[in-house]
């Protein structure tokens, strides 16, 4: 029996990453919002590896703090053990990873959802979504209970006629045996939303008694650690860290997985779904890798107040019998007790490129769509699409222009770029090699790229914006002193650049010429800059990184002013490409699917060439002139 | 990125056509192109303090090197043909210095002009009136083709094939290091700087033959390089005389200003031809004459083209055949004069030196054969097709444009690896190399980088 069961803003459905930060960001935002979870105790589950962050992800982390989200704040407070990534190899990729307390991450952000003004969290399956012409006007759930809205988050991540797999056993499930979304597939697909279906997995779980860690490697976290959220300074967050621990396949465990091949639904034709080649089963590994004679298994804390240890590296979908006798053959895995199997996943997802960049769908107003579900991968990528989500979501309700990251903005421009800019044919996964202008979009300046956005549209308190100014005027007048210090050849500059094999100066040299040089950095250069003011650990980390690759972030910023140049050229919406002369058939197709906002966006979609490039140009020229004749 | 036209950067092209002769023009459209055009500019007054739409006598100087001296015009916006800042540059040293102006010009970091660039320009700009956008798009489109026929061209497909396998050694080199950056923790093996500056140094070495290489740019930059071979007094320098006063030939004279000799190119149907050796030859032609066949043999070494000459009316000596034996496999045409005569060299013979297809008979008594001379020609340096002056210059000069950026790429990038800079920095180099030589093949370098990543590398969690 359907009812009424009350008015809302927002409906956000789906409580994992990215319904979280959907609903916190509406709800902040003034939005009277109810986020719906087919169970309230899966919100902000991690289904698969305990950890946040890493190359790139740490990126979209970082970006999600400054724009005011959620996800840096409580991996902070959750964290077991961090470490900054890949520092040898240049600022734009150090990368932040934590290993979280996946219960306690759980129970912080849930928590932290209740607290929030405005939003409310709802137990049940939304089976419909309901339009009044081509807008939303509300949601249905399986109960019955309708709750009219004026905007929809969708952020069911696997849950979509989800089905486990492992061997000959097929559960129809969501996640870690949760209850899949059954209804509400079949209800987009009437209204014409097209979907994929996609497939990922997820290793075994094995109780920390039962494995032998004198076999293994200890991992150890960071002694000096960075926060996520730029809120945090170390000292705030600082806390005894837990070991993980390294050990590696060897012939036995692939024999084995070679014997068994047959048994496994992924080759043997009972999976349909597009897996990632970002997070291969170990199966799949085996056979693409044939002549890699071992594959590294870390074995990492589900948390302090469980004895469960995640297997990472082993993804599976093979029978029982088959991931006992593989996992034993491992060191320190011999005698290993299994407490929940490796499976895959399916689940239906939908071709991204039926959204605009807002994350809107383009033929159904305030109807958004966020996450695993718009075909990505992982936690940090489904709560940056959940944060602009929700953002336009509420945005769209204020009547206000939707914020649109550009790919010069941040990773998190480059994401959804992507996604609905090509489609994914499989689970995509951000990297640092997506970002062509990664130099500029550094984990160590996402304040300074983002928090002004996030500021003005009311997620970044007016306390923390001012802040983040005075560290700008700070870095400035640093820099600005730096280079027009001259450092005379004493003797005291002689022996410091002599400690670090440095080349010794005839003349005076400016300090930032000194920074520059690749031996030598802003630190190790205090001893001979008696005149240097105390400055913040950030600070110091701006004014270094801006001297020290100045010539390279000048030449990013160029190519930067190139770029924006034909993405500030905007093409309207709804255009006719079909009737645009001069254009190829193909790419009259594909941009008459894709509806790019700009040239630059027109640029990126596959089949577009540069001479129809030229021809929309000139088109472009073309309508204005005639706009302009007429009036 | 690169694949994509900049919409207000320094556009440059040759803008007459490429005939011999007469006056050649580059000309700059963009923002900024006075200020790059008076960097290559001598002249009393510098081109930034004249005023718009005047003359001003200089020289082209680029790398210390005077190219030519020239008549520059500075022409201001709005009112010029795009409606943006124009220089042309007029020289009068025909096709080769004209082409050497805009290779500077070009190294100075304007951009090839994309085939009707500057009639878009003007167009969206607002210079030309609606009805001439189709015109427009019309040319857009007919370069195109032109494109796409250039592309199975047999040289091009070579260029091609050699370009790929640069971006196959680049990608390579990005793959690993990415592999690396975004699985820190996955035992790939992280490459040392020694290799990867040995990777650098041979992918740099490559492209430096490439780009010598590059055949018909090369062939139409420097001309091929010639020299007439046959034993003393079989009439070489008849042939030499023949070839200059042909009436389709016409000789241009290149003041060498870095040199004091005066070299000569002969232009012999769009192909010049510069004869080794040849400095005031025509007051002096028994020089040549009296070559000897050691000194033949040494020239022969360097020569792009040879050309030996026979009497068809006698029989093959001993001196022929020795010339004949070094020549062999050499890009070789043998003519085989006074066919006016009687025949008494044995074709058969000749054939087991030279194949047939080089073999061309030419009485330059009676001026015939020249035609085929030229026909010879053409099938041995471009596939018997007719050179195009523009046409070759045009693909080649973009092409070759694509690979020296790339080549400047992998110099910043040995650069960074010498420094000892962190990866990222060297991949940043790697990546910009391969877009440049992207454009030369076409491919887009997007996924592929990612693409490669997962074929050579087993990761994931």
């Amino acid at each position: 029996m359907k009812y009424e069961a009350g008015t809302i803003d927002i409906a956000v459905i789906g409580g994992g990453h990215a319904g979280c930060e959907a609903a916190l960001a509406s709800a902040r935002m003034g939005m009277k919002t109810i986020l719906f979870a087919i169970s309230l105790d899966s919100i902000a589950m991690m289904p698969c590896n305990p950890s946040i962050g890493g190359s790139s992800k740490g990126h979209l982390v970082r970006e999600i703090d400054a724009l005011g989200g959620e996800m840096g704040k409580v991996i902070d407070k959750t964290y077991i053990q961090t470490k900054m990534l890949n520092t040898g190899k240049g600022p734009a990729v150090y990368s932040l990873r934590a290993q979280a307390d996946k219960i306690k991450y759980q129970a912080k952000m849930k928590h932290t959802l209740e607290k929030t003004p405005n939003l409310r969290v709802y137990q049940g399956e939304i089976a419909e979504i309901l339009m009044e012409d081509d807008r939303v006007s509300g949601v249905v759930t399986a109960a019955g209970a309708i709750f009219r809205c004026k905007a929809v988050v969708l952020c069911m991540g696997t849950y979509m006629q989800g089905r486990c797999l492992h061997g000959d056993v097929i559960i129809p499930s969501g996640p870690n045996n949760l209850m899949p979304a059954t209804q509400l597939s079949q209800n987009l697909k009437d209204m014409g939303i097209r979907l994929y279906r996609f497939k990922t997995g997820t290793p075994a779980r094995m109780l920390r008694g039962s494995l032998d860690f004198d076999k293994m490697q200890p991992q150890y976290g960071d002694e000096n650690i960075t926060p996520f959220s730029f809120d945090n300074v170390a000292e705030d967050i600082k806390r005894e860290q837990a070991l993980c621990w390294l050990t590696y396949t060897n012939e036995n465990t692939h024999q084995i997985i070679r014997d068994n091949l047959h048994r496994s639904p992924l080759f043997g034709g009972v999976i349909e779904g597009t897996g990632p080649r970002y997070c291969p089963s170990i199966e799949d590994k085996v056979v693409r890798f044939a002549d890699k004679e071992r594959h590294q298994i870390f074995i990492e804390p589900e948390g302090e107040t469980t004895e469960e240890m995640y297997i990472q590296g082993m993804s599976s979908s093979l029978p029982e019998d088959v991931q006992i006798a593989m996992y034993r053959t491992i060191p320190g895995l011999e005698r290993c007790e299994i407490t929940r199997f490796a499976y895959a996943i399916e689940y239906d997802c939908i071709d991204a490129t039926q959204l605009k960049l807002s994350l809107e769908f383009k033929d159904y107003k305030g109807l958004f769509s966020a996450g695993q579900f718009n075909g990505s991968s992982g936690y940090e990528e489904a709560a940056a699409q959940g944060l602009i989500g929700g953002i336009n979501a509420a945005r769209y309700i204020q009547e206000k222009e939707p914020v649109i990251l550009q790919r010069s903005d941040g990773y998190i421009g480059v994401l959804i770029d992507d996604l609905i800019s090509k489609g994914s044919k499989e689970p995509y996964r951000m990297m640092t090699s997506r970002a062509e202008f990664r130099l500029l979009l550094r984990q160590d300046n996402a304040d300074q790229r983002l928090m002004p956005i996030g500021h003005e549209i009311g997620l970044v308190s007016n306390e923390r914006y001012l802040a983040l100014q005075e560290k700008e005027r700070l870095v400035a007048l640093e820099i600005e002193r730096v280079k027009s210090l001259t450092i005379a050849p004493h003797a005291k500059t002689l022996e410091i650049l002599e400690q670090y094999e440095s080349t010794p100066i005839k003349s005076g040299v400016k300090l930032s010429d000194l920074i520059k040089r690749p031996e030598l950095d802003y630190e190790k250069l205090a001893p001979i800059d008696e005149a240097r003011p105390q400055l913040p650990a950030d600070v110091r980390e701006q004014v270094n990184i801006q001297i020290k690759y100045e010539g390279y972030i000048g030449q990013q910023l160029k190519q930067v002013d190139q770029f924006k140049k034909l993405e500030n050229r905007k093409l309207p919406e709804n255009m006719d490409y079909q009737s645009i002369q001069g254009l190829r058939i193909e790419a009259k197709q594909k941009l008459d699917a894709i509806q790019p906002t700009s040239l630059g966006h027109a640029s990126r979609i596959t089949g577009v060439s540069p001479a129809d490039i030229s021809v929309l140009l000139i088109y472009l020229e073309q309508q204005k002139r005639s706009s302009r004749d007429e009036r | 990125m690169n694949r994509f036209n900049h919409l207000d950067d320094i556009i440059a092209a040759i803008s007459t056509p490429l005939g011999i002769g007469g006056i050649g023009i580059v000309r700059l459209s963009g923002r900024g192109c006075i200020e790059l055009a008076n960097q290559l500019f001598q002249g009393k007054k510098s081109l930034l303090e004249k005023k718009s739409h005047t003359l001003s006598y200089g020289k082209i100087v680029s790398h210390g090197e005077v190219i030519d001296e020239a008549l520059v015009s500075v022409m201001k916006a709005p009112q010029t043909y795009t409606k943006e800042d124009i220089v042309e540059i007029n020289c009068h040293g025909g096709a080769l210095v004209t082409r050497r102006i805009l290779e500077a010009v070009l190294n100075q970091g304007a951009r090839l002009a994309e085939p009707g660039e500057f009639t878009k320009r003007a167009f969206l700009n607002g210079r030309m009136d609606l009805t001439q956008a189709e015109a427009v798009i019309d040319i857009i489109h007919s370069q195109t083709d032109l494109s796409r026929q250039a592309a199975v061209n047999q040289l091009e497909g070579r260029l091609k094939r050699e370009v790929r396998s640069l971006r196959d050694d680049i990608l390579n080199m990005i793959a690993k290091i990415e592999a690396v950056i975004d699985y820190p923790e996955h035992d790939v093996e992280e490459e040392t700087y020694g290799n990867m500056e040995q990777g650098t140094l041979k992918i740099l070495e490559h492209m430096e033959k490439l780009l010598e290489n590059a055949d018909r740019g090369k062939i139409i930059r420097d001309g091929l390089e010639t020299v007439i071979v046959g034993k003393p007094n079989v009439g070489k320098s008849s042939l030499l005389n023949w070839l200059l006063e042909e009436e389709r030939a016409i000789v241009t004279d290149i003041p060498g200003t870095t040199r004091d000799t005066v070299e000569e190119y002969i232009n012999i149907d769009g192909i010049p031809v510069k004869i080794v050796d040849t400095a005031g030859i025509r007051e002096t032609g028994d020089l040549v004459e009296k070559m000897g066949v050691e000194k033949s043999k040494a020239y022969a070494e360097k020569a792009d083209l040879i050309l030996m000459m026979l009497d068809s009316s006698r029989p093959l000596e001993t001196e022929d055949k020795e010339i004949l034996s070094f020549i062999q496999g050499k890009k070789t045409l043998v003519l085989l004069n006074k066919t006016d005569l009687e025949r008494k060299l044995s074709m058969e013979e000749l054939e087991q030196y030279i194949p047939r297809e080089q073999l061309i008979s030419v009485s330059i008594i009676k001026n015939q054969g020249f035609e085929e001379l030229i026909h010879g020609l053409k099938e041995l340096f471009f596939s018997g097709e007719s050179v195009k002056a523009e046409d070759a210059l045009f693909g080649n000069t973009r092409h070759k444009n694509a690979l020296f950026q790339g080549k400047e790429a992998m110099e910043r990038c040995l650069e960074t690896i010498r420094t000892r800079m962190p990866e990222d920095f060297i991949s940043m180099d790697l990546q910009d190399a391969n877009r440049f030589l992207g454009e030369i093949t076409g491919d887009v370098a997007d996924e592929e980088i990612i693409d490669r990543i997962f074929t050579k590398f087993c990761l994931g969690k």
